[in-house]
């Protein structure tokens, strides 16, 4: 399916993949300074799914991602500021700070996390459709994770439930190759992800994840097909993660010419190129909305820096609906 | 007064529960076209369709995570999970998102949802269908844990567990199904989530919960005939604990045997144990007790199984140990 998009539109999805590139880098600088502890998984190099995805989706449908999920809750348009505060464990954060980096919440945006067991939110994405169908709403629920959720049971549980039961969610695959030190090949028989949804029923396909207008030409037709009833439908979208793992990764599992390779084909370096020889966008323009993002940047770690950290005296409120005695 | 079956008791308490709210569904392995494994839920597939007794594949993970998500969607699902030694295959879904999702959310997400087990010996079911790990949900911040050991409990304490905008798990005893007791109307005062004494005494307190609720009063039927007076408390409500209630017992007779039939090892009866030393320990006048399963996974043959399990004359033994008595 072609898509038309007008030049702000062209230039808003460069602009929100530029701004999670932003956003994660500067996490990554937080990190070396010790403001942000704990695992930080980056999304650099993946930032075409999560925006090109989400793009399709309305404000009814809901998110649930892994806890690779900074891009997504940008894409989604959680505050930046409350996203950066959750990095620093503030109490202005997404999750009161009680999440971190992995755990960004927004029930309010249906952002359910920010899931960090492989696969875990994969049945929870199914039940929230089930919730849906049950109730009437035509709603979708979208679940993100990455390829290495595909050898966890709840992948394949989920897959036939969610066809057994025809339900409304977007399942996207996003492959990027390894499952922190563990390439596809050494880890699956098949390792098409979407021949392995389709030997379940389910409608799928793999597009080119480093490209974000192919990402949402397919997620924008597999939306229509979920809320015109068709069922559950599955996106493999072909990418690479251009950091670590996590901040911890000394990246012993692959070769520097392989990340040189991919970091010439990732999702902004190839977009922006073919903005500027298209004539979409000047040099201007790209330095301006690069000032704009430094400056939201700027002003979320402010917001981070300044935001107080939760009263040790509250530390076991939030686990029951009403505090117990 | 009403006879019916604890079976019976947990079918109308679900019936009711599918009758009074339309975001209550069940859903689990064999609920609907097979009547339950324990025959729980015989008919109500009939009255409410496969929407709201909702056969599953066997797929433990899969639907208790669906019934989680169908939970933060709005609905009020009560997931059957056979017994509580399959519950193990969906303990990521339980301990991993229900008990941490409002905590890590920052109090935004909540999961209402009731998940119903079968656990305890007994019935010669061998070792992959018999455990008490009861205390594994107990440890866990963030879910609630219940144990209905009477006719009253398996029919009223289901409400309870809907209406509480937290996960809940109640484990139904597998000797308990066919119990026969009347059924008095809703107390004004029930309360699913505090302990209840079951039979006063001034002696000795008694603790237990679920299946063996039953041998404690049965011992200390046969005691009252020797003169001893045991009051039996039933826990109930396994987290939280209703420490008020039990310390107050103890307090009073200050000796306590505990009836767990769980491993002795890292038990309830352990916790339990360790909270009468921390906030008991001056009031008592002889050790703490405890009569759990040996360490052992539960044997096929029935000579081996009852001994492997806590028995009336074994908690009679304990109870006349705490009290000094070796006749």
């Amino acid at each position: 399916m072609k898509i038309h998009l007008s030049k702000a539109d062209l230039h808003q999805r460069l602009r929100s993949m530029l701004r999670i590139r932003r956003f994660e880098e500067r996490c990554a600088e937080l990190y070396t300074q010790e403001k942000i502890r704990g695992f930080l998984h980056l999304y650099i190099g993946e930032e075409a799914i999560a925006v090109g995805v989400i793009e399709v989706l309305t404000e009814d449908d809901a998110i649930f991602a892994t806890y690779r999920e900074h891009g997504h809750a940008l894409a989604r348009g959680l505050d930046i500021r409350a996203v950066m505060a959750e990095m620093y464990g503030k109490q202005s954060g997404s999750s009161l700070g009680r999440g971190g980096s992995m755990h960004i919440f927004d029930r309010s945006k249906r952002f359910y996390g920010g899931n960090a067991i492989v696969a875990g939110a994969l049945p929870m994405a199914v039940g929230m459709a089930l919730a849906d169908q049950l109730q009437g709403r035509n709603r979708v629920t979208s679940c993100f994770f990455g390829e290495g959720a595909v050898a966890e049971g709840e992948f394949h549980e989920s897959m036939n439930l969610a066809v057994l039961w025809e339900l409304p969610v977007l399942f996207v695959c996003e492959n990027n190759g390894y499952a922190m030190g563990t390439s596809l090949d050494r880890s699956e028989s098949e390792m098409s992800v979407a021949t392995k949804a389709a030997s379940y029923g389910m409608a799928s396909r793999s597009v080119d994840g480093m490209n974000v207008i192919e990402v949402e030409a397919a997620a924008g037709e597999m939306c229509q097909a979920i809320r015109q009833g068709q069922g559950p439908q599955l996106l493999e979208c072909q990418t690479y993660r251009l950091r670590g793992h996590s901040m911890f990764d000394t990246q012993l599992y692959r070769s520097q010419e392989e990340v040189q390779q991919w970091l010439d084909k990732g999702p902004i370096v190839l977009f922006r190129a073919w903005l500027q020889q298209s004539g979409y966008i000047t040099d201007d323009e790209l330095a301006q909305i690069e000032r704009e993002i430094e400056e939201e940047l700027q002003q979320a770690v402010e917001f981070a820096e300044q935001a107080p950290f939760e009263r040790i005296e509250d530390l076991c409120h939030h686990v029951y609906a009403a505090e117990l005695r | 007064m009403d006879k019916i079956s604890y079976r019976e008791a947990i079918r109308e308490a679900i019936r009711e529960a599918l009758e009074a709210d339309e975001r209550v569904f069940l859903m689990g392995e064999d609920v609907g076209h097979y009547g339950g494994c324990y025959a729980v839920s015989k008919g109500l597939l009939g009255q409410f369709g496969e929407q709201r007794v909702r056969d599953t594949p066997l797929s433990e993970s899969g639907f208790v995570g669906a019934g989680i998500g169908a939970a933060m969607g709005g609905m009020r699902p009560i997931v059957e999970v056979m017994t509580v030694n399959f519950s193990l295959l969906a303990l990521d879904q339980i301990v991993n998102n229900a008990a941490t999702l409002r905590h890590m959310s920052g109090g935004q997400i909540g999961v209402p949802i009731v998940f119903r087990m079968a656990s305890g010996s007994g019935k010669q079911l061998a070792a992959q269908h018999s455990h008490s790990l009861e205390n594994w949900y107990a440890h866990v911040p963030g879910i609630k844990v219940l144990a209905p050991a009477t006719v009253e409990d398996a029919r009223y304490m289901l409400a309870d567990a809907i209406d509480d905008p937290d996960p809940v798990v109640i484990f139904e005893h597998v000797m308990l199904y066919n119990n026969v007791e009347d059924l008095p109307p809703l107390r004004s005062d029930f309360d699913a989530f505090k302990a209840v004494i079951r039979r006063p005494g001034k002696d000795v307190t008694l603790i237990a919960y679920g299946g063996n609720l039953h041998k404690a009063l049965s011992a200390a039927e046969q005691l009252a005939g020797k003169g001893v007076g045991v009051e039996v408390v039933d826990l109930r409500c396994l987290r939280p604990l209703d420490s008020e209630t039990l310390f107050a017992s103890v307090r009073k007779t200050r000796r306590v045997v505990i009836v767990d039939e769980a491993w002795r090892t890292g038990s309830l009866a352990s916790e339990l144990s360790a909270q009468f030393a921390e906030y008991c320990l001056w009031d008592l006048d002889a050790p703490i007790k405890r009569v759990c399963s040996k360490e052992v996974p539960i044997p096929y043959p029935a000579h081996l199984e009852q001994a492997a399990t806590p028995q009336v004359e074994e908690i009679i033994a304990a109870i006349n140990y705490v009290l000094g008595n070796t006749y």
